[in-house]
Order: structure tokens, then C-alpha cells, then sequence
């Protein structure tokens, strides 16, 4: 077994109804219930809009959001899959791309 | 989620209506929008990490600190509630008197404070109803379009100019003045009543849209019912009949969505818990000598509920309920109604009597359902030709593709060669029918 971490880009909220942003959070929840019940969840969690950003040998630092909306990470999640094929294929199920938003699959480094 | 598939909705329309009190009536817009954004920012969140424990607690949090954002970035250059002016100006009183108005309680008056401004006497009936459901119940314009099958633009355009009239009231409605909130129950009776109307015999094809307009009136009275001048016998009355009417919902329509008949309707289907509830509500709608139009309605839905089926129904008391209806309420629908009742009683020639006395049947040349009956008791008197004339009027005359394909397929019965089945009333009409003519939204 990997471990793989999946970036959640992008996706900015657009302005919908009330019921439907539940709808929405009912599709995520589904999503993650059935990573839960395979047991191969590890690790989940949503980020902060903004934060800073520290960079070169000046060690500047500046605020983020550093990159176009569609850019931003949002937040990440850290699972387990026997290969990268599998891992994409269960990123595909997110409901995330309902929303114009980007999945990136990351095998972590095994040695 | 925690049993309410609609938190979001409501939670929204509690905490618009507390923002409002604070930003003043005429920054209703601000309102929505700090709460959409809190919302927005909740999705985000709760989609990763799941709900939290208490969500309306949190939504509440996260309104609250942008409303501070809000009231600390503009309250030189805005003005809010003007009642409110100055606790907003100082940092000692800001904090806390904002969330003085968050508190339960005080969200729940808010919210109170709200729906009797949304029945502003320069509004039309359908406009109180459309703002009660985009302010209250959080409907976007095109989900009150899709429930009242209207345009999105003029839906759009009776909101907007609703919401103008209620900005220049000033302030929100004032739930401690009694002979002001005596005045206006009335509306705000009679706009839950329509909104629960257009649930139960509107305009929408979708069964789950109809239950939510039942379900969301169902809610709002409850509220006036919390509020020591809103729980009248009238009150009370409305609640049990919407509760009562309400509890057969899942039964009147099949997995298709097609409409059917009260007395084809599978009463075991019928919402125990809901009818138990529509009876104690109807006990508590007698405790004072006020009879409203609301009383004898819940008391007809009441005969129906007690009854095992359409031939043990006691039309004797529903033949006179509908006759002090007459007395107090006329109206050429509850005529039909009754008219019904003594078909059900007397056989389809009284029937037919009873609607051919009644008067100025052509205030009923438009209402489907007055087709329908004619042919309903042709047919019974196995007049077919007749009745299948009358069919074909209604089924011009269809508001929906729900009575629509309702009225083909008693027009395909006539055309049908097995005996015609039928007793009990033709069709679930306890509420009396009144968006053929108050106009839809």
C-alpha cells in the first residue's frame, strides 16, 4: 500500500441557495463515508483562505493567497491506494469538480 | 443532518432576519449577503472536516464575526438601525449587543419580527408569500419560480419590488405591540395558509417541492405559535388544519408523482405522528368562543383523518361543517365542495343539484376541478358521453401537468368498458382550493 495525498484546488464557492450548498455538503459527505467505510482514509483536513507566504534567502515574507483563485489549495487529504491508477480513480468520485475545482493525486515518497 | 435536510435554509432564514434588526430593514440586502458569505465559508470547511458537532452554532459564529467586520469597517460612514445607532458606535456595547440579538430567543423573535413585516399591507398576497419565501425560508428566486412554475425574471421582479416597500418601512415589525400585532396576524395567517396552498394544490410537478412549501408554512406557524400574541385559536386552527392535511402528503401521490384521489388513497400511508399532532392542535384551537374559516377547515380535514376509509367518512358532519364555511367564508369553491359532500351522501343527481345551486357558477368556469366534478357524477350516473365532455373541459382548463395527467386518465376511465369505481370525495380538497384565483406568484 501508498499513501497518497489529494490537494483540493480552486473550487470557489459561487453564489447558490441555501439548499443547494447542502445538497452540495451531502455529496461530499457521501464521498468521504465511502472512503471511511473502505478504510483507507487517513487524514483529512480543509485550510484557511489566506496565510503567508516566506521566500528567498531575505526569507520576505508576504501574504497569500499566492496564485490565481483557481490555484489555491484549500485543503488536503492523505489516503491509502495500492497504485496511483487506483488513487486517481477514487479522486474522480469528488464532488469538487462539480464546482470547476481540481484534484492533485501525490503518491508520498516511499524511501 | 442532525434529522433537518434543510439547515441550511433555515438557518439562513433565522439569521437574516437577526442580522436585519441589527443593520437596519433597509440593509436587508447586507444581511443576505454576510450571511451567504458565512455560508459560503462553511461549505468550504464542513465539505473536508465533515459537520461539526453543533452547525447551527457554527453558522451563528461565522455570521457573527462578519457582521462585526461589517458593523466595525462602516459604522462611521453606514447607517444601521437606527434604534441601534448608538451601541453600534461604542466597542463596549457593540459586542454585546449583537450577541444579545443572536441568542436563541432573540433570533427566534427576529425571525417573528420578520414575517409579520414580509405581510406588509402594500403587498399584494402572492408578494407576501414570495418574500416570506426567499427572506424566511431562503428559496432563491429560481427555486420560487420552479415552485410556482413562473418565469424567473418576474419572480425576480415582484421580490425586488417587494423588498423596496419593506425597506421603506423603516424598521423591523415591532413583536411587543399588541394591537399591532393583533392587526396584522391576519396576513400573516392567510399568507401561510397560500403558501401551504401552493404546496398541497400548486402549480409544481415535483412532489418533493410541494411537501417542502406544506412542510416550510407547517414550520412558520409553529413559530407564531411560540409567541404569546401570535397563539390565537386561529393560530392554533390553522396549525391543526395544516397538520392534518399535512399528514397525508406521502399518500397523495404515487411514486410518479401522479395525483390520486382521497378516496384511492392509501391510508396507511397517512402520517400517524402528524395526525396524532393535527388533533391536539385542533383541541387547542377550541379554547376560546373565536371560530375562524380555519376551525371548520381543520375540523372537515379532521372527519377525514378519523375515518377508516372514503364510505365510513361521516359526511353528515362534513356537509355542515361546509355550510357554516358558506356563512362565514363564501365562496363559490367551499360550494363545490359541500356540493361533493352531499354526492357523497345522497347519490350524483343530489349532487349534481347541489352544483347546479350554486351561485354564480361562472366564477367556475376556470377552476379545473369544477369540471371535474360535473363529469365525476355524469359518470356515476353512468352518463358517459357526458362525463367525458366534462373531462375534456377540465383537462383544457389543467393548471399542471400533475391535474393534467389526472384528468386523461378519469377521461381514459369513461372511454372504459369495467364498472366506474368511486365513492368518497374525488379528490384531496380539504384545503380549499384558492390559487385559481388568488393568482400565483
Amino acid at each position: 500500500m501508498t499513501e497518497f495525498l489529494f490537494l483540493f484546488r480552486g473550487s470557489q464557492m459561487a453564489a447558490r441557495s441555501p439548499d443547494q450548498m447542502q445538497r452540495t455538503f451531502e455529496k461530499w459527505r457521501a464521498w468521504f463515508s465511502d472512503l471511511e467505510q473502505k478504510g483507507i482514509l487517513k487524514e483529512r483536513n480543509p485550510l484557511e483562505r489566506s496565510g503567508k507566504l516566506v521566500q528567498g534567502r531575505a526569507k520576505d515574507v508576504h501574504d497569500g493567497p499566492y496564485t490565481e483563485v483557481k490555484d489555491v489549495v484549500n485543503g488536503y487529504l492523505l489516503i491509502e491506494a495500492a497504485t496511483i491508477d487506483e488513487a486517481v480513480k477514487l479522486s474522480k468520485d469528488c464532488p469538487i469538480f462539480d464546482d470547476d475545482g481540481s484534484v492533485e493525486v501525490r503518491p508520498v515518497a516511499k524511501l | 443532518m442532525d434529522g433537518n435536510e434543510h439547515l441550511f435554509r433555515h438557518e439562513a432564514g433565522r439569521l437574516v432576519s437577526a442580522l436585519t434588526r441589527i443593520f437596519g430593514v433597509h440593509n436587508l440586502a447586507l444581511a443576505e449577503d454576510v450571511v451567504q458569505d458565512a455560508f459560503c465559508r462553511a461549505l468550504e470547511i464542513w465539505r473536508v472536516r465533515g459537520m461539526p458537532d453543533n452547525p447551527s452554532a457554527w453558522l451563528m459564529t461565522a455570521a457573527r464575526n462578519r457582521a462585526l467586520d461589517v458593523l466595525r469597517r462602516e459604522r462611521t460612514a453606514s447607517r444601521f438601525a437606527p434604534e441601534l445607532a448608538r451601541l453600534i458606535e461604542s466597542e463596549w456595547t457593540l459586542t454585546p449587543m449583537v450577541d444579545e440579538i443572536l441568542a436563541d430567543d432573540a433570533i427566534q423573535d427576529s425571525l417573528l419580527r420578520m414575517m409579520l413585516s414580509c405581510c406588509h399591507p402594500r403587498l399584494s398576497e402572492a408578494a407576501q408569500v414570495a418574500l416570506i419565501l426567499n427572506i424566511l425560508c431562503a428559496f432563491s428566486i429560481d427555486e420560487i419560480a420552479s415552485a410556482f412554475m413562473s418565469g424567473h425574471a418576474a419572480v425576480e421582479k415582484r421580490i425586488v419590488r417587494s423588498k423596496k416597500v419593506l425597506a421603506e418601512s423603516k424598521r423591523l415589525f415591532d413583536t411587543a405591540a399588541p394591537a399591532d400585532f393583533s392587526d396584522r396576524l391576519p396576513a400573516v395567517q392567510r399568507a401561510l395558509y397560500l403558501l401551504f396552498n401552493e404546496g398541497y394544490h400548486g402549480a409544481s410537478t415535483q412532489t418533493s417541492v410541494r411537501s417542502d412549501l406544506c412542510n416550510e408554512a407547517i414550520r412558520l406557524t409553529a413559530v407564531l405559535l411560540q409567541h404569546p400574541l401570535g397563539k390565537t385559536p386561529s393560530t392554533y386552527a390553522l396549525a391543526a388544519l395544516m397538520t392534518l392535511t399535512g399528514a397525508r402528503l406521502p399518500a397523495r401521490t404515487d411514486s410518479s408523482g401522479n395525483l390520486i384521489a382521497l378516496h384511492d388513497q392509501d391510508r396507511e400511508r397517512w402520517n400517524r405522528t402528524r395526525l396524532a399532532e393535527g388533533m391536539q392542535l385542533l383541541e387547542l384551537s377550541a379554547c376560546d368562543v373565536e371560530l375562524s374559516a380555519y376551525h371548520i377547515e381543520a375540523a372537515v380535514a379532521s372527519v377525514h383523518a378519523m375515518a377508516q376509509g372514503a364510505d365510513d367518512t361521516d359526511w353528515n358532519t362534513i356537509i355542515t361543517l361546509y355550510d357554516s364555511l358558506v356563512r362565514i367564508n363564501p365562496s363559490p369553491i367551499v360550494e363545490l365542495n359541500r356540493a361533493i359532500a352531499i354526492a357523497q351522501r345522497d347519490g350524483p343527481e343530489q349532487g349534481l343539484e347541489a352544483i347546479n345551486a350554486i351561485s354564480g357558477p361562472d366564477r367556475l368556469v376556470d377552476y379545473p376541478f369544477y369540471h371535474a366534478a360535473l363529469g365525476e357524477l355524469e359518470l356515476r350516473q353512468n352518463d358517459r358521453s357526458r362525463a367525458s365532455e366534462y373531462f375534456r373541459q377540465a383537462l383544457a382548463k389543467a393548471r399542471n401537468p400533475m391535474e393534467r395527467r389526472f384528468f386523461a386518465q378519469r377521461l381514459a376511465a369513461c372511454e372504459a368498458s369495467d364498472v366506474v369505481r368511486g365513492s368518497g370525495e374525488f379528490w384531496d380538497s380539504t384545503v380549499t382550493d384558492r390559487t385559481n384565483h388568488e393568482g400565483s406568484v
